[in-house]
């Protein structure tokens, strides 16, 4: 049985998560203990809420060298929502905050102007797969099943397309809907609120694992 | 457009009444839950709807036990009152907490739940009541005046940080004779977040005659699945064929 821990650094609702885990069969660890960190097969960085208290939280708990130490080692590595907004170099949420770097990119809000539409995203939302990178995410997805959802005002810009697994329009503006560079994964949407297709991602996440 | 299915809750059970009275027993609410679920529905709105009555809500152990098999996104409501009461919702495997009575007594509630967990946990519910010249909000399950002009409530929960809005006809709910069109056009045209409209669905042309006004970002279905009217695969069909994506 795989062990997935669960970052926890006092954000977010990560008992969904750990109820998806348990549901496909791996066993989830919350925790925030590096021991406990190096030892798990997969790290899920969970999150919602703003980029710079996200920060902050990783910084005040250590986890910041810990998550680098740990993608160092090749095992797999997921950030989910905000979780997934850290990856980027930077967010400019109240102000230009660093983020972890792991994968190119800004984070900004979604350049929605007023009378075009409305702020948060919130909804369940088809996305289109970059064909030119290897499948392994949305493996076992149909287009049709693409379809997972989204709670976000924020999204990632220019990112370089080879890790741009899969990304939609909003009201004529693009969202990244998720990253993958080597064994770093991101999703903007909720796989553990997506149904059995957001299941699916999590399955194929822990199959890396 | 979200399908989504509301589950009023009292004493254990999911119940339906018609302007949020009268009360019927309709089923067990995690088992719903789970069938709700397996069709294939976007998102599960639960009410305890005596909670604020009572001062507390108690659905935190059925929250519990269906999060850990429904993988959609689930909003708890009624007698969330504090910060605390927040938190031991997203403990129990809640995404979202939907605010009414608390938050009319205690703006600054929306304010500190925004602040602290983020805007897209907070889910402002406003009960509305047609009056002359407009709707007021109602609070305690649709029993108490405010004196609140509904729409101009609504903006000040935005202000106060909501993230989402569900809109509840009193007048219409239950009654299956369609939704309030009016004051969901009012309140969706008043706001810059996603608005849910609760209440009255009966049958396919009510969608219809809805969205010809307006495109609220998801609608609540109860009565229709609890008694089986309709499935969630049908209210999809029902959106999409009054030109909602859903």
């Amino acid at each position: 049985m795989k062990t997935i821990c669960i970052l926890d650094y006092g954000i977010g609702n990560i008992r969904s998560v750990s109820n998806a885990l348990t549901n496909l069969g791996a066993k989830p660890d919350i925790t925030r203990d590096p021991a406990r960190i190096a030892a798990a097969d997969g790290i899920i960085l969970p999150g919602v809420g703003a980029f710079p208290s996200g920060m902050e939280l990783l910084h005040q708990h250590g986890l910041v060298a810990e998550i680098h130490r740990y993608v160092q080692t090749g095992k797999p590595f997921l950030g989910i929502c905000l979780g997934m907004q850290l990856l980027f170099d930077k967010g400019t949420e109240f102000g230009t905050t660093d983020g972890l770097s792991l994968v190119p990119g800004i984070v900004d809000r979604i350049p929605v102007q007023p009378g075009e539409g409305r702020l948060p995203h919130i909804a369940w939302s088809r996305i289109a797969r970059n064909s030119a990178v290897p499948d392994v995410m949305f493996a076992g997805l149909s287009d049709e099943q693409c379809r997972f959802y989204f709670v976000h005002s924020f999204t990632a810009r220019d990112v370089p397309r080879e890790f741009v697994t899969g990304a939609l329009d909003y009201l004529g503006h693009q969202v990244i809907a998720a990253v993958q560079r080597g064994n770093v994964w991101g999703t903007q949407f909720h796989p553990e609120k997506s149904g059995p297709s957001g299941l699916a991602v999590l399955t194929n996440f822990i199959g890396q694992c | 457009m979200r399908v989504i299915a509301r589950l009023d809750v009292k004493n254990q059970f999911v119940i339906k009444g018609i302007h949020l009275e009268g009360l019927r027993k309709v089923g067990d609410p995690i088992e719903l839950a789970k069938a709700y679920y397996a069709a294939g529905i976007d998102e599960i709105v639960f009410i305890d709807s005596v909670a604020s009555l009572y001062g507390r809500n108690n659905l935190f152990p059925v929250i519990r036990k269906a999060s850990e098999e429904v993988f959609v996104p689930i909003t708890i409501g009624g007698g969330i009152r504090s910060v605390d009461d927040v938190a031991q919702a997203l403990d129990s495997g809640a995404d979202k907490v939907a605010i009414n009575t608390a938050g009319v007594h205690n703006p600054k509630l929306i304010e500190d739940v925004a602040k602290k967990y983020g805007s897209q946990c907070v889910v402002a519910s406003i009960q509305t009541k047609k009056v002359p010249g407009g709707w007021e909000a109602y609070v305690d399950a649709g029993r108490e005046k405010t004196g609140l002009n509904a729409l101009d409530w609504a903006k000040r929960l935005v202000e106060l940080g909501a993230g989402e809005m569900i809109v509840t006809s009193i007048d219409q709910e239950g009654t299956k004779s369609g939704f309030d069109v009016e004051v969901a056009q009012a309140i969706n045209e008043s706001v810059n977040i996603p608005v849910i409209i609760s209440g009255g669905y009966g049958q396919p042309k009510h969608v219809g005659e809805l969205l010809k006004r307006t495109q609220p970002s998801g609608l609540c279905f109860a009565s229709v699945l609890h008694y089986k009217t309709a499935s969630v695969a049908d209210l999809r069909t029902v959106l999409r064929e009054a030109g909602a994506p859903a």
